[in-house]
């Protein structure tokens, strides 16, 4: 038995996981919600696995929320 | 783009709208008229997609080495395909957030996508090689330990080979081995992010799988839930 965790934490999938499409299009709801420190993760679990296991939708994410925080002004 | 969700089961989209805040009623009403009102508002609209374009593209662009001029053009672009897009797709907006929000969205996925298509003006790699000497670095296996890993990644590699279908092996191979980012990958195979995402899925969990038949990986699948 090895001690990969980089490895088995890539290769593990999330059942819940909704994929691009659901996330994609909610991601401004998600975004507002743990903008405003709503249990966005508790309401929309499938979204919040999604966002942990896909790199561009995360990217997309963190992006949506630092213009939601202000942070483009 | 196809709404499926890699989990078919799973469908978190609300159903109905919730009632719209004054300031996205507003947004709503005077992109519905025509006339100067509406040229003021869509004037407004572009000022803060380019914002939000620009932020992001220089919150990216060190990670993609485009800097300078070539970043900003893409920041505009992506602010003026993103106004086409709110613009035409105001039917969609169910309220479920500031109108400005879900319009800032599409200025993001713009970026996004056009970073994806800088990626082949300079690619770094091609498509039909197989970069297995890096997968050691990406996953972190350290070379004093090397002992204790070749054979999982021996293993990786035979499942890789006759475990995934063509499809699933041409996108681990891309994205995994070589380094393609998802969105780059998307372009060059002329399909759509949640597609690839849905192959790769797949293609993990199936390869997970024989990793744990096999007893190189544990059977620990209490810790997604």
């Amino acid at each position: 038995m090895n001690d990969c965790p980089a490895l088995d934490d890539f290769l593990r999938t999330d059942p819940r996981d909704v994929g691009c499409a659901q996330a994609m299009e909610m991601l401004h709801v998600y975004a507002e919600l743990v903008a405003a420190g709503a249990p966005a993760e508790q309401q929309y679990p499938g979204i919040a696995a999604h966002l942990r296991a896909c790199g561009p939708c995360g990217e997309d994410f963190a992006g949506l929320l630092a213009a939601v925080r202000g942070e483009a002004d | 783009m196809a709404m499926m969700p890699v989990n078919r089961m799973v469908d978190e989209t609300p159903v109905t709208a919730t009632g719209l805040d004054p300031e996205s009623a507003w947004w709503l009403r005077v992109l519905a008229e025509t006339g100067p009102p509406r040229e003021a508002a869509l004037a407004r609209l572009h000022e803060l997609l380019v914002r939000v374009a620009r932020a992001e593209a220089a919150r990216r662009g060190p990670r993609v080495r485009i800097a300078g001029p070539e970043l900003d053009d893409l920041a505009c672009q992506a602010a003026a395909d993103a106004l086409m897009a709110v613009t035409g797709k105001l039917g969609q907006f169910r309220g479920e957030s500031r109108f400005t929000t879900w319009a800032c969205k599409f200025a993001i996925f713009e970026v996004s996508a056009k970073i994806g298509r800088h990626f082949w003006r300079h690619p770094a790699v091609l498509l039909d090689a197989e970069d297995w000497d890096r997968l050691p670095d990406r996953f972190g296996f350290e070379p004093a330990r090397e002992a204790e890993w070749r054979d999982l990644l021996a293993a990786l590699r035979r499942a890789v080979d006759d475990e995934l279908t063509a499809r699933q092996r041409e996108v681990f191979v891309a994205i995994v081995l070589n380094g393609v980012p998802l969105d780059a990958l998307v372009l060059e195979l002329g399909s759509n992010r949640n597609a690839i995402y849905k192959v790769l899925f797949d293609a993990r969990r199936k390869l997970r799988s024989v990793l744990v038949a096999n007893g190189y990986l544990r059977d620990d699948s209490s810790r997604n839930s």
